[in-house]
């Protein structure tokens, strides 16, 4: 991480002759950097946190008309399809009554920025850029019975926020000196495998001028992974495996015990 | 320290699984029962999804039981030809059970109708061992007196089919065991339990089936039937969590040795007032979760 932080500061330091006559806004660039790439869900995994940083690019010094600079990071786990069911009562007991299917909602999904997004973006760019919690619960399928899916969608954020896995981190970017900015996501410990794309926008005016991208793989490692991948692949396999390695603990148990009993006799 | 269940794909304290799976096998050491009733519901309260906390149920019985076959047939107190005709029914009611549990469990209602069924489960096993062991207790001296097999000719007696179960000294019908091990067998499905609350006062009272060899018998049909049901949950349900069931096999185990020894120093008919009320305790804090508001009343889960 240290060679990276070094590169990015010699990335920025040499101010390299500009070419001249391009807009003020096309002459920043966003140079991202990840504290891990990699995150491995191994048996005694109880989350994690990740250190995001990077920093602006220049060509040449800010004309002093510039207006102020933003900075937004999501970071968006691998998408799922969701069944949302809300419960009614019924003779009494609460009971599951209807159901809509979200086709695609990311299983992890975190908003930080400078500002408040609003204040940040106009609504046509952060709809553009797909930026922001109701952008992420997008796809809510219609059904006849149901007149309004927007509550279920709603549900979607609120029981994903409860449980660490969306999260809205107003203000939570620390930008310094106009270059170099920072922030920490914090996964919790039932992240869902696969890629995690983390994306980076540089915002002026109102509106988004460059946006970078890097990923985080987030596995299954050693055993938890084998016994899973076995489970979806060769779910029979699977079965009797489960059943041989219950047989092995309950015999040996039994064979310990004995021999434990005939010990203190 | 937690640890992270593959297929429950949530992370849970391993040191509060060891210590669920110890509880329930001192319980099953003190009186004798599986325990799968209660270990089941437990496994819902800490967090563990319903349908996984089932079939994982069903696993870690296969290693309690093929524990307690061992020492029965050391003993010599299995009937296998009676154990068989249970097994027979056990499977059929297995492979249904899990029919009936991927069904319910694509149409959203597995964990209403789990819980419904344990609320109902739950309140007539305690409410009938609390009316059991208050009358043991009062008295006292011919506490077994409710578990002496009943020898006169009822109904069952004129069933066709008839075979004769050397073992047990039985010359019945083949009907009433399939049909009982059927019972067990979808419950082990659905529920994650062995049935030996059932199995037990059904094969003694209605079949009149020698107490002798009833528990070593059922243990017998336990094992084969819930290891089926683990293949076909692990097949058809995908919600076999082996780490879960191995890790509550350890504490049971351990549990289970404390259990036996403890029992024969403590007083077991008014330990099983307490054993009673847990029971009750359990089923009313379920049926609650069924009739009070939900905080949320949304619930999101992964479509497949």
């Amino acid at each position: 991480m240290r060679r990276l932080v070094l590169a990015l500061l010699l990335a920025l330091a040499p101010p390299v002759a500009a070419p001249v006559a391009t807009p003020v806004v096309a002459q920043e660039r966003i140079v991202t950097g990840i504290s891990t790439d990699n995150i491995a869900l191994s048996a005694t995994f109880e989350g994690t946190e990740v250190f995001v940083f990077g920093a602006i690019r220049r060509e040449e010094p800010l004309p002093e008309e510039a207006g102020p600079l933003d900075i937004i990071i999501t970071l968006r786990g691998p998408p799922q399809p969701l069944w949302v069911r809300r419960k009614e009562r019924r003779f009494g007991i609460w009971m599951n009554t209807e159901a809509v299917r979200v086709s695609r909602t990311p299983s992890f999904y975190a908003a930080a920025s400078t500002r408040r997004l609003h204040e940040i973006l106009t609504e046509t760019e952060r709809l553009r850029w797909g930026i922001g919690m109701d952008q992420a619960v997008r796809h809510v399928g219609g059904h006849p019975a149901i007149d309004d899916t927007r509550p279920f969608a709603e549900a979607v954020v609120r029981i994903k926020e409860d449980e660490g896995l969306y999260a809205r981190m107003d203000g939570a970017v620390r930008l310094m000196e106009e270059t170099l900015f920072q922030t920490t996501f914090t996964l919790p410990a039932n992240l869902v495998e696969g890629d995690y794309m983390a994306e980076f926008f540089l915002v002026r005016e109102r509106a988004v001028i460059h946006r970078g991208v890097t990923t985080i793989t987030v596995q299954k490692t050693g055993i938890e992974r084998w016994l899973y991948n076995l489970s979806r692949e060769q779910p029979i396999v699977y079965g009797l495996l489960a059943v041989g390695l219950a047989l092995l603990a309950g015999w040996l148990a039994s064979y310990a015990f004995s021999a434990f009993r005939l010990a203190r006799r | 320290m937690s640890i992270y269940l593959p297929v429950a794909e949530v992370s849970v304290s391993i040191l509060m699984l060891l210590g669920i799976g110890g509880m329930v096998g001192l319980l099953s050491g003190l009186f004798g029962v599986g325990g799968g009733f209660i270990l089941t519901p437990i496994l819902f309260f800490i967090g563990i999804p319903p349908a996984v906390a089932v079939a994982s149920a069903a696993n870690q019985i296969v290693g309690s039981s093929f524990s307690a076959f061992l020492a029965h047939l050391k003993r010599k107190t299995v009937d296998f030809k009676m154990g068989g005709v249970l097994l027979a029914g056990g499977l059929v009611g297995s492979a249904f059970g899990v029919q009936l549990f991927t069904m319910l469990t694509r149409a959203g209602q597995i964990e209403l109708f789990v819980s419904l069924a344990y609320v109902v489960l739950l309140g007539s096993i305690g409410g009938l061992m609390l009316y059991e062991s208050v009358g043991a207790l009062r008295r006292q001296k011919n506490s077994n007196a409710l578990l002496q097999p009943r020898k006169r000719h009822s109904w069952v007696h004129g069933l066709p089919l008839k075979m004769r179960f050397r073992t047990s000294h039985l010359y019945v019908s083949a009907i009433p065991p399939f049909v009982i091990g059927l019972i067990v067998g979808v419950l082990a499905a659905i529920l994650g339990v062995g049935g030996g609350f059932i199995m037990v006062p059904a094969m003694i009272y209605l079949i009149g089936m020698p107490t002798k060899v009833v528990i070593g018998t059922s243990v017998f049909q336990f094992l084969f039937v819930t290891g089926f049901t683990t293949v076909m949950h692990a097949w058809q349900s995908q919600t076999v969590d082996v780490l879960l069931a191995l890790i509550l096999l350890i504490g049971g185990v351990i549990g289970a040795q404390v259990g036996v020894s403890l029992a024969t120093r403590l007083r077991a008919e008014q330990l099983r007032v307490l054993l009673a009320l847990l029971v009750l305790v359990v089923g009313f804090q379920l049926f609650l979760e069924l009739v009070l508001q939900p905080d949320e009343r949304y619930s999101l889960s992964v479509a497949r």
